[in-house]
């Protein structure tokens, strides 16, 4: 079983989980994920690659402490096992030299998208960070950021770096300045893309979005996380993760991902009562 | 996709002879008359009760006990000419095996069964034996009542797993030569056995983290408990095979770098994961499943003893799987299981065109599934927070017959009704798992997605590299899967010890 070489607390509530497969690491690319179990009981449940090492054998994810098991993975310990590692999952995210490209990221997308953003500076591209956080205490990686970004912002809702607008409210006012953008690239929440996808929907600059909907096997077996795009069902695990934001239907996306509420909630009484009573 | 013709080779017709003229065989015929022997009712299997199972997720058919085995076995002619034999597709020596039921050796039958099929236990509960070997059965048409051949194929397997011994066979010294076995449903641990037993160092590399294929994340525990396939599974590791979950071929590492790893043959088993939709308006809402996700959340994943385990899955009161196979058999027995007060199968054919084993539709209905024949939907409607509340369906009749020699349904046109439902689960195909064959060159495809193999040795387009079961069928059965690994595995070994004699 898959060793965790370390599991850290970043900030409140995003942790970060490096985990020993070197055959994962050996075929990582930017934009794919990997599906992890946190124990026999748990779900197997999908997470962005936040960063790999080929030499150590390690990959590393970024994930937010929501339900059962990701709090379940927030308890793991260095030399900690876990049942499932499997990946690389999804198609990498297109790299090419476009220009300028704005990485807008928030939550754990901060740490997904920073590989994509990595790949895309050394293929030659100028790159705008745009980091979304609700407070100053909830950024993590500056430093990873600074080194491969030409210009880095932050928004936090506490004003306390450059601005406390909501990212497509930035985004549209680095638009608005003149400079010619080629591309967008968003990782986060599911707001967050889609209010990236519509804040650039109007000077139609191509923007792709990293979509996270409910995955049970990820190899594209299931189908449980099919989406519609321009119209047609695609399966986010094997088409994507990445797509048009422009072309995603959004409503369906949202309704979707909600399918699972009530017994998410159920499954975390019922977790918490059982370990701390 | 054209499929092999059964026939039997002079081989196995010499060797069914020679069984046949054993003089334990000629008195065993000669202690009971023909007579007396059709006079010996058919055994029932013993199944618990349909009021109870229906709330559970127990065994529904609990086995032969001796004694009732050795008096079906009876019934068995032994035929010089056995048309069973011919009738199964991978042509066990079904008399032969009878006969030691008959005799009492119930060790000696399983040993004679596993010779030509190494998953017995499975086969016996999953095969479709009424239109492969019982329909043939000599009893059967003098008496309307064939031979139970698949329960007391069962019964010896389960014996010899339970009571007896199951003894490990020698194995020849390593040669050395490694073969990476892709998938570890019936197919390809089909495959890994015959090959570890030949001495060769086998690995099978498997997607999910439990090998099984099918067997473990689709079809459910009321029909396959997982124990007796995970004891099959233990019993090939234990052979020496070694199995990698949680790899996927094509992500994980492509089959040309095993090829790097050193893998010099290939067996590619990774079955026909791909499933189909109806393709109609609303089919996204929520509480619409393909059969792949939910019966994959439910077996795989143990959802049915949520919040036990953490993932979930919908109880909806009305239920409707669209389909007529064993696919749509099993997720509506599920869904009534899992709470459902009406779960009903929706077929676009009638009863007799359903492709699902007899035995499990008599099942469903005795469990209280509903049937809607005929029947097929044209939308889904939803509710306001997009989940799935109605169905909207079409009558249909029966025209001419297709390319598959079953009467096509057509629609009556104005007959719309709407079905109310709060779960729906799509059972209307797999097709081939498309992942590997987009992950590499050279492999070569049909029309379906289907890898195309030479059906005389299961070889595909790329040298040394081999396929079968339902990544080259699409959606068959068990016993077809493991036919094609019992061919590949004969000739992995022909063109493994072709190389050796190079050296
Ligand atoms: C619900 C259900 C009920 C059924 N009932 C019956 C029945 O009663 N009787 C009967 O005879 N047949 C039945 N069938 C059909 C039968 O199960 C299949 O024909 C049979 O399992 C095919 O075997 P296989 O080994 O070819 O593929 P599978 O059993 O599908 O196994 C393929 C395996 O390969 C793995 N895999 C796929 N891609 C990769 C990859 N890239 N890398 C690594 N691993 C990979 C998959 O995870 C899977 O474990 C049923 C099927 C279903 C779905
Ligand atoms: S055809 Fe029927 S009676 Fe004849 S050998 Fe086979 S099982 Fe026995």
């Amino acid at each position: 079983m898959p060793k965790i070489i370390r599991r850290e607390r970043l900030v409140p509530n995003l942790h970060l989980i490096e985990v020993e497969a070197p055959d994962v690491a050996r075929k990582s690319k930017p934009g794919q994920f990997i599906i992890i179990m946190p124990d026999e009981f748990g779900e197997r449940i999908p997470l962005s690659i936040a960063d790999w090492d080929v030499e150590k054998g390690t990959v590393t994810a970024v994930f937010l402490v929501i339900g059962t098991s990701t709090n379940k993975l927030s308890r793991l310990n260095a030399g900690d096992k876990v049942p499932v590692f499997v990946g690389p999952l999804g198609k990498e995210s297109e790299i090419k030299k476009y220009g300028t490209v704005i990485c807008a990221g928030g939550c754990f997308g901060i740490g997904a998208i920073y590989p994509v953003a990595r790949a895309l500076k050394e293929a030659g591209n100028k790159i705008i960070a745009l980091m979304d956080v609700k407070a100053n205490y909830l950024l993590y990686w500056e430093d990873k950021f600074r080194a491969i970004s030409d210009e880095f912002y932050v928004s936090s809702r506490d004003s306390y770096y450059d601005c406390k607008d909501y990212i497509p409210t930035v985004l549209k006012n680095i638009l608005k300045k003149g400079e010619t953008i080629d591309r967008v690239v968003s990782i986060g929440c599911t707001y967050l893309m889609y209010t990236c996808a519509e804040a650039t929907r109007a000077k139609k600059i191509d923007t792709v979005v990293s979509l996270n909907p409910i995955m049970v096997d990820g190899t594209g077996m299931c189908g449980a996380c099919r989406l519609t795009v321009d119209g047609k069902t695609k399966f986010a695990c094997v088409d994507g993760p990445d797509f048009d934001g422009h072309l995603v239907d959004w409503k369906e996306l949202f309704s979707r991902r909600k399918s699972y509420f009530d017994d998410e909630i159920q499954s975390l009484c019922h977790w918490e009562g059982k370990n701390f009573p | 996709m054209t499929e092999n013709k059964k026939t039997l080779s002079s081989e196995q017709k010499e060797e069914l002879k020679i069984g046949f003229n054993l003089e334990w065989r000629k008195e065993l015929r000669k202690a009971i008359p023909m007579k007396e022997r059709m006079k010996i009712e058919r055994q029932k299997m013993p199944e618990r009760d349909p009021n109870v199972r229906n709330k559970d997720f127990l065994e529904v058919n609990c086995g032969l006990d001796a004694e009732a085995a050795v008096k079906e076995a009876q019934r068995c002619w032994d035929c010089a000419n056995p048309q069973c034999v011919v009738g199964c597709p991978v042509g066990i020596d079904i008399p032969g095996f009878i006969k030691l039921i008959e005799k009492g050796d119930f060790e000696a039958s399983a040993r004679k069964l596993k010779e030509t099929n190494s998953l017995p236990a499975i086969c016996g509960r999953v095969c479709p034996q009424e239109t492969q070997c019982e329909v043939v059965c000599s009893v059967g048409k003098a008496t309307g009542i064939p031979v139970a051949i698949g329960n007391l194929e069962r019964f010896a397997a389960d014996y010899e797993r339970e009571e007896g011994e199951v003894k490990l066979p020698k194995i020849p010294a390593t040669t050395r030569h490694k073969v990476a076995v892709i998938g570890a449903g019936p197919s390809g641990l089909t495959v890994a056995g015959d090959l570890v037993k030949l001495g060769h160092q086998v690995t099978i590399f498997e997607a999910l983290h439990v090998a099984g294929g099918v067997l473990v994340y689709g079809i459910p525990e009321f029909r396959l408990p997982n124990k007796t396939l995970q004891a099959e599974v233990a019993y090939l590791q234990d052979l020496g095979v070694e199995l990698k979950t949680s790899f996927v071929v094509g992500m994980t590492a492509s089959l040309d770098d095993l090829k790097v790893q050193g893998y010099e043959a290939f067996y590619i088993g990774s079955g026909a994961g791909l499933p189909s939709f109806m393709r109609i308006p609303g089919e996204n809402l929520i509480g619409i499943y393909s059969a792949n996700e939910y019966l994959t959340r439910v077996n795989l994943m143990n959802a049915y003893k949520f919040p036990e385990y953490d993932t979930p899955v919908f109880s909806g009161k009305r239920v409707a799987v669209m389909g007529g196979g064993n696919v749509a058999m099993d997720s509506v027995r599920i869904a009534k299981r899992m709470g459902a007060e009406m779960a009903a199968i929706v077929y676009r054919r009638s009863r007799t065109e359903m492709p699902a084993r007899a035995e499990e539709v008599h099942h469903a209905e005795e469990e209280g599934i509903e049937f809607h024949f005929l029947t097929t939907p044209t939308r889904f409607i939803g509710d306001d927070n997009g989940c799935v509340k109605a169905m909207e369906c079409l009558k249909m009749k029966l025209g001419e017959p297709d390319e598959s020699g079953r009467r096509r349904p057509v629609p009556i046109e104005g007959s719309e009704f709407i079905m109310e439902i709060q779960m729906a689960v799509v059972a209307i195909g797999q097709s081939p798992n498309p992942l590997i064959p987009k992950t590499t060159p050279g492999l070569e495809v049909g029309k379906w997605g289907n890898i195309e193999v030479n059906w005389d040795t299961m070889e595909t387009s790329m040298k040394g590299v081999y396929a079968g079961g339902d990544i080259i069928r699409g959606g068959a059965t068990v016993i077809l899967a493991m036919g094609d690994g019992k061919i590949a595995a004969r000739e992995i070994h022909k063109y493994l010890g072709g190389l050796d004699k190079e050296f």
